[in-house]
């Protein structure tokens, strides 16, 4: 038995701890914002910040999250406020949106490292996320209008 | 993607409710039955050929009853009955509907259709058909919901209904300026009579509110940014269960035992549930296999990996898409069943002063849907109701009333966000599935989650396809003989048993409708069988004809010694309207009257010069770059596309910028017209680059993204300018979903050969050029 954060509510959790956070987060907490897209960590839907690091939720088990903080997209700012949920609204960035949470994660962890990212660095950062609708050219406006460019 | 799976009759039953207008659309009770022939309908004679949106199962419907609500506070909510994949639908539908009834947008809320093409017409969002066949209706709608008002105004204030106009979620006396709002009168425009459609006055399109104005942000952007949007995958419901499926590793396979002692003893898994393998022709009935049924989907799937299964793989064991390959490369090499034929192409062929050939190759292709399929069923007292992100929400239930031999007013289909379709989600397989998994259960809810191993080893694939065409020069370099030769399996292997050629609307995917003016052609289709599922992928048959035929046109274009624009539009000819009904038996034109939607080459023309202006063909490039160029109609829309390749001298392939051309007519949604033109870019270049799913031993070979890997924001192109080519809003919409995909790969085959002299011939490109 431990306790982790999520969104700023402390949980305890005495199942297995290699079950994979992101079942953790959707099955158990309901919060089904963050997505099932390989279980591979090979697409990034599934992303979400561990002590404010961009992680992939089904490589990730609980018990790598004992103790410590989780943030998924409904936590990121339950307004919806956050410079990169406004920037993905104002460029229009979702087709079907179901990578999107994942993309938003992502950028978000860029953003904290690399405040002015170059175009070379927004690919790179990004390139662990699948968007099959093809979302990449509002990807990267948005992100570079996020921060201020 | 049209209708083979006819349904229900034609004539139209509503079930419609009068206080909907003030309640909610969606409220129930007080339901009365009326019945009503949509407008359209009426004028199509028995027996006629039905074209367009009359052609579909439960035509469209255009009763404001059914699609519009107003509540007190002068909240309108807008019905949409197309289901959202990321094309724009649940904001581009409200829209239309919005516009003619002068509603204010920011106070309209969208509400999704249950399926019920009774109640709401057809609802198979596919064929890149929403807009095309619904605009009219919604408009309609919308114009009669504003004269309901305009009348509820009118009688309130005791004048004549010429003295009162509605704007701007208002209906206001004109003598006075006196005022109204939608609120106040919703309850008294309910009880107006719903007006005929031939008394409807629609706007004059230069008062468009919406209709073609842009700047309007997708409905579902602030849930989708939050994590607050409901896809398939995500429904959650008191006491629900968690399935995963083992389903055959070959199509047609069965289960001959299987132990499940191992799987039980997983923590969390309640039970195992054999659903049985289905009759050939499989349709969309799921491939049968045993269920895992947990209280959570990681249970459910570790529960599935300790399985032991004893399959009998049945008659398609040997496939094996390599050995597949030659086969259909030696049908390809002789004559096959000829699907049009103009001139003496023999004879043309013979004076020829060059001849050139070439074969091309165009893997099956999987659908890989960011959402994986997922469907959720309850059954209470024999009612079942099911949630799911579904294309074909009335196929839906109908699949789930005959499977669980229900009643057909007891199954209601909650459709819910799509993460991505492109014709997988409508094929309801998964559904079924969980109909059948909860009726196991005694109808717990139970959410049958496929991973993405089940997506890309249990698809409905793309069909693989070998194009062979060869062609005739004269000295000047015209083509004045072609040969094209489609071998693929057909999709309608999937719906009847061992069809042997393409379908007619296989064939009017680009291969009939060829627009060369070349005077002596012949158009053939070899004989090819199924050995997987074969189904409808975005784009369809286009993908493979388009490839083929626009990088043969770069060929000719080389051989001739011509550029390649100058090239691709001597071969579209002079501006023409061109009836391929004589030489093309059982033409079809997606599904609409080639009268109304030509093959206007004057269309593809324009868009070519367009294109050339706008995308700067012609431009300088460093060395290593080169300009390629396709265009194609599809959908009866036009596409035309420019793509910069650039070539290092490792053979590494960037794409540092595309231009793409739209001509699909008048205008809704410029903003969902720029996105899906961006996305189907991506798309196209997957295909071109990186797409393969193969098969050994009649297993798919890949199994998720690190095996069948998509192109990613470090690929993607550096800049995509796409053009729309303006229209005014007086001639017929073409389709958008789709006829972006088709030029993509060959404009890029096309470009990879003006900058390195390479001709890429089979799909995908992967590491040819490093060879």
């Amino acid at each position: 038995m431990f306790t982790l954060r999520v969104n700023g509510e402390t949980h305890s959790f005495d199942g297995d701890p290699s079950m994979p956070l992101l079942w953790y987060l959707r099955d158990e907490l309901g919060l089904t914002g963050t997505k099932f897209g390989c279980g591979i960590a090979a697409c990034g839907a599934c992303t979400i910040h561990l002590e404010g690091d961009a992680v992939r939720a089904c490589q990730t088990t609980v018990g790598d999250a004992a103790g410590k903080s989780v943030t998924t997209i409904e936590g990121l700012d339950p307004e919806g406020k956050h410079p990169v949920q406004r920037a993905w609204r104002a460029v229009n960035v979702p087709q079907c949106g179901y990578c999107q949470a994942g993309q938003i994660m992502q950028a978000v962890a860029l953003l904290k490292q690399s405040p002015k990212p170059s175009d070379a660095d927004i690919d790179e950062a990004m390139s662990g996320n699948i968007c099959r609708c093809g979302t990449y050219q509002r990807i990267r406006v948005a992100i570079k209008q996020a921060a201020g460019a | 993607m049209t209708a083979h799976v006819q349904r229900h009759s034609d004539f139209v039953i509503q079930n419609v409710s009068r206080r909907g207008l003030l309640k909610g659309a969606l409220a129930t009770g007080g339901i009365v039955l009326c019945a009503q022939i949509p407008l359209g309908r009426a004028s199509v004679a028995a027996g006629a050929p039905k074209f367009g949106a009359d052609g579909m199962p439960h035509g469209t419907v255009n009763n404001p009853l059914a699609f519009v609500s107003i509540a007190p506070d002068g909240t309108v909510t807008i019905v949409c009955h197309r289901s959202e994949m990321g094309q724009g639908v649940r904001t581009g539908m409200p829209m239309i509907v919005a516009d003619e009834l002068e509603a204010d947008w920011s106070r309209v809320k969208v509400a999704q259709a249950t399926g019920d093409e009774m109640k709401y017409g057809n609802q198979d969002t596919d064929g890149s058909r929403s807009t095309r066949h619904f605009t009219r209706p919604m408009r309609e709608c919308g114009a009669a919901a504003r004269m309901m008002l305009e009348a509820a105004a009118a009688k309130r204030l005791g004048v004549d209904i010429t003295e009162v106009e509605a704007r701007n979620h208002e209906v206001i006396l004109k003598s006075s300026g006196k005022a109204l709002g939608y609120g106040e009168l919703a309850v008294e425009a309910s009880a107006m009579p719903v007006p005929a459609s031939d008394k409807l006055r629609l706007k004059d399109p230069s008062r468009f509110r919406y209709i073609g104005k842009g700047g309007i942000d997708i409905v579902d952007g602030f849930n989708i940014t939050t994590g607050r949007a409901v896809y398939g995958q995500d429904v959650r419901v008191p006491g629900m269960k968690y399935a995963v499926i083992a389903r055959p590793p070959v199509m047609g396979g069965k289960v001959v035992s299987f132990d499940a002692a191992e799987t039980m003893k997983v923590p969390g898994v309640e039970k195992v549930v054999e659903i049985p393998a289905p009759p050939s022709p499989f349709v969309f009935l799921p491939m049968g296999g045993v269920a895992v049924v947990a209280k959570n989907t990681w249970a459910a799937i570790k529960g599935r990996e300790a399985l032991h299964i004893t399959w009998d793989e049945g008659a398609h064991a040997s496939y094996d898409s390599k050995a597949f390959r030659s086969a259909l490369e030696e049908t390809a090499g002789k004559p096959g069943e000829v699907f049009r034929q103009e001139g003496d192409l023999d004879g043309a062929m013979a004076k020829a002063a060059k001849k050139v050939e070439a074969q091309y190759y165009i893997p099956h292709l999987a659908h890989a849907t960011m959402e994986p399929p997922s469907a959720t069923v309850r059954i209470t007292d024999g009612k079942v109701e099911c949630w799911t992100s579904v294309q074909s929400p009335q196929a839906a239930h109908d699949l789930l009333v005959k499977a669980l031999e229900a009643t057909p007013e007891n199954v209601t289909v909650n459709v819910m966000l799509l993460g991505g379709g492109f014709g997988r989600k409508s094929k309801p397989d998964y559904v079924v599935e969980a109909g059948l998994v909860s009726k196991a259960m005694g109808g717990t809810p139970v959410k049958v989650v496929w991973t993405r191993e089940d997506d890309l080893r249990n698809g409905f694939y793309h069909t693989v396809s070998v194009e062979r065409l060869e062609a005739g020069l004269d000295a000047t370099g015209k083509a004045m003989a072609w040969r094209h030769n489609s071998v693929a399996p057909t999709i309608m292997s999937t719906f009847k048993p061992d069809p042997k050629h393409e379908a007619n609307w296989e064939a009017g995917m680009g291969l009939v409708d060829m627009p060369f003016d070349i005077a002596n052609l012949r158009i053939e289709n070899g004989e090819a069988q199924s050995h997987t599922r074969i189904g409808w992928f975005r784009s369809v048959s286009n993908i493979s004809h388009a490839f083929a035929i626009q990088a043969f046109a770069g060929e000719l274009a080389a051989a001739a010694g011509k550029d390649q624009k100058d090239y691709i539009l001597d071969l579209i000819g002079p501006a023409r309207i061109l009836d391929v009904r004589a030489a093309a038996k059982d033409f079809w034109d997606y599904g609409e009257n080639p009268d109304t939607y030509p093959i206007d080459t004057g269309r593809l023309r324009k868009l070519v010069e367009l294109l050339a202006e706008k995308g700067e063909w012609g431009r300088k490039l460093p060395k290593g770059h080169g300009l390629g160029i396709a265009v194609h109609r599809s959908f009866v829309t036009y596409v035309a596309a420019i793509v910069e390749a650039a070539v290092d001298e490792k053979g590494n392939l960037t794409v540092p910028r595309v231009d793409v051309a739209i001509d699909c007519g008048p205008v809704v949604n410029p903003d969902r017209i720029r996105s899906q033109l961006e996305g189907a870019c991506i798309m196209g270049l997957g295909v071109a680059l990186k797409n393969e799913i193969s098969f050994k031993g009649g297993k798919v070979q890949q199994a998720n993204f690190d095996e069948y890997d998509m192109v990613r924001i470090n690929e993607a192109p550096g800049e995509t300018r796409v053009h729309i080519m303006p229209h005014e809003f007086n001639m017929p919409i073409g389709g958008v979903g789709e006829p972006g995909v088709p030029p993509i790969a060959p404009a890029l085959i096309n470009a990879i050969f003006a900058a390195t002299g390479k001709r890429i011939r089979s799909l995908p490109v992967g590491n040819q050029l490093r060879a």
